[in-house]
């Protein structure tokens, strides 16, 4: 088993496994990952995402997220000490420009794909009490 | 004259000639979509009037003299991720069902520039997440080659809508695969060009560092004209690169005397599927007789693709899917408590499956505390990955190997054994880490005829040296088929 792949909360050995030593272990493992995100994590997670998950919803993205990491770990195998992070892979220096409007008054059109709207402004809900 | 099976170029030399009109090309291929469309769904949304409109405006500057390249007048399909002002644009998801944009996307507007007609949106998975575009809101399009069969995704819609004649071609996004191959299992040519060539503005973001928007067309002579329009320097994205090789189809030649092709050993090994490596070995076989050199080689790092990519792409989808909030455009929920409940209940209605796992996974690694370990850990590996790729192209001018391991699935398999779904990307992955171009060319069919597609991947900038060998490829077999 070289790779670990999870989707939709199965697990699956990317490599076509048929060993079933082979299948036992990889179900040992995740059930051990399984454990690693625990509600807490899962809350926090919900929080950074915006999203709001049922109590089902909730057990399931811990498995799968637990699932992936394992997965992930998989770069863990690899030495990147003095390897410098490349987020783009040219070169990319800050692209500056005249500060000088160029676009036309798109306000009604832009306003157009609000789902609420008032007075030319974006309606959204009581912010300050 | 059957105008639907006709190229770009064809097409566009037809109606210089005056033997028909943007407008009959228009009404052709929108007759086309009327009577398939029910079967492939590739198309979220076909703009019958206003492709009608445009084609009569193409056509009097055509007579005018004001367009005379090779896309003038010829009816293109637009990825649903792609703003188009005036035009529904969804992404195919729920959360943008309604959004119309203000203004066209770059790449959109150099096609415009050159007389194109555009037809309408077509379907993808949803944000461009999954390799099947069954994860799309608006349900799954069919592989027009076996309708049993997916087209691969995400950008399934536009693969098979040229397969399937519903445009002459059409524009997709590549993250890591997405428009090769789908062009692979729908039997099509498909290209991610150089990160960078192609304008990002406009191309509703899902992985900003590993996105390309890129042609998929009926042969590799369309695929170079439709790259040669598309690209552009726009101050507008600001990682778009200034390049004076864009004229891509002067690299149209029968030519691959002395170049140096790798194949790795890492994409002919366990998973591969032994009718596509068969096809794709055969096409390395006409390279060489043509005077290519030919060898095999590790390129390594190949099996940490896969969980760097994941990681990063689900990174910056966190980030850039966070505009999504019921405020300014898109789904709102009906119902809810202040602020942040809106925010919540409105993204999570809105947004499917798929999408919400990735935003959950994004959001972790990117979180105090795991940032180290998991997003920083994939950019190192990814500087890692490209460094191998240095290594192979001081070797060799171009890589090749196979588009995919397998052939199209059957609908719904990839959702029940997701093997096949994730093994799919393995060796298109790697090129949108290393930002390098690549094109996928049809090499042949497996026992049940569906379609099987060839990779070839240059270094940086090498898209001349892709096409040239792609459409000496091309040409070789058309020879050979009309011989036989």
């Amino acid at each position: 088993m070289k790779i670990k792949i999870f989707n939709r909360g199965i697990c699956v050995c990317a490599l076509l496994d048929t060993n079933p030593v082979m299948r036992k272990k990889c179900a040992e493992m995740e059930k051990n990952m399984a454990n690693m995100i625990n509600d807490e994590t899962i809350e926090y997670v919900g929080i950074l995402a915006k999203l709001e998950l049922s109590a089902e919803e909730k057990e399931q993205a811990k498995s799968d997220m637990g699932r992936m990491l394992d997965y992930i770990d998989k770069l863990g195998e690899l030495d990147t000490t003095d390897v410098e992070p490349v987020s783009h892979v040219f070169p990319v220096e800050n692209v500056f420009r005249e500060d000088v409007v160029i676009n036309g008054d798109e306000r009604e059109r832009l306003l157009s794909n609000a789902p609420q709207e008032k007075d030319g402004m974006f309606v959204v809900p009581r912010t300050f009490e | 004259m059957n105008i639907a099976n006709m190229t770009a170029t064809q097409l566009a030399a037809a109606i210089r000639a005056g033997e028909t009109t943007a407008v009959e090309a228009a009404e052709a291929v929108l007759a086309q979509i009327e009577k398939e469309d029910k079967k492939y769904n590739c198309y979220v949304t076909v703009d019958r009037n206003g492709a009608l409109a445009q084609a009569k405006a193409v056509q009097e500057k055509i007579e005018a003299g004001e367009f005379s390249g090779p896309l003038a007048g010829v009816p293109v399909a637009v990825k649903d991720n792609i703003c188009t002002e005036g035009l529904l644009t969804t992404c195919s998801s729920k959360i943008l069902h309604n959004f119309v944009p203000a203004y066209t996307a770059e790449a959109v507007k150099n096609l415009q520039r050159a007389g194109a007609v555009i037809l309408g949106k077509t379907n993808m998975d949803e944000f461009a997440m999954g390799s099947t575009t069954e994860t799309s809101a608006y349900g799954p399009t069919r592989n027009p080659r076996n309708t049993a069969h997916v087209p691969g995704g995400s950008s399934g819609g536009s693969a098979a809508a040229v397969a399937a004649g519903e445009c002459i071609y059409a524009i997709g996004s590549d993250t890591g695969g997405s428009i090769r191959q789908p062009a692979s299992y729908c039997g099509v040519v498909g290209m991610k060009p150089t990160y960078g060539t192609v304008s990002r503005y406009g191309l509703i973001a899902y992985g900003s560092s590993l996105d390309q928007i890129g042609p998929l067309t009926k042969d590799v002579e369309d695929c170079a004209a439709v790259l040669e329009t598309l690209a552009s320097h726009d101050p507008k994205d600001s990682t778009s690169v200034s390049r004076a090789d864009t004229d891509f189809t002067t690299a149209l030649t029968r030519d691959v005397e002395g170049l140096r092709i790798g194949i790795p050993n890492d994409y002919l090994g366990e998973g591969l599927d032994g009718e596509v490596r068969t096809a794709v070995l055969q096409a390395a076989e006409v390279l060489e007789k043509k005077g290519a050199s030919v060898e095999r080689f590790d390129l390594s790092l190949v099996e940490y693709a896969i969980p760097a990519y994941y990681t990063i792409a689900a990174a910056e989808a966190s980030s850039n899917l966070e505009r999504f909030d019921g405020i300014r455009y898109g789904y709102r929920t009906e119902a809810f408590e202040g602020l942040h409940g809106m925010y919540k209940k409105s993204r999570s209605e809105g947004f499917g499956e798929e999408v919400k796992r990735r935003i959950m996974l994004g959001s972790f690694v990117l979180s105090s505390g795991y940032y180290d370990a998991y997003y920083l850990k994939a950019l190192k590996v990814k500087a890692l990955i490209k460094k191998a790729f240095d290594a192979a192209f001081a070797k060799y001018d171009l890589i090749l190997g196979p588009v995919a391991p397998t052939t199209a699935p059957e609908l719904g398999e990839s959702l029940a054994d997701p093997i096949r779904m994730y093994l799919g990307d393995i060796y298109t992955i790697a090129v949108n880490l290393a930002g390098l171009p690549g094109i996928s060319v049809p090499c042949g069919e497996d026992s049940r005829g569906l379609p099987i597609g060839l990779q070839l991947i240059g270094d940086c900038f090498q898209e001349k040296t892709l096409l040239r060998a792609a459409y000496t490829y091309e040409q070789e077999v058309r020879e050979h088929e009309q011989t036989v």
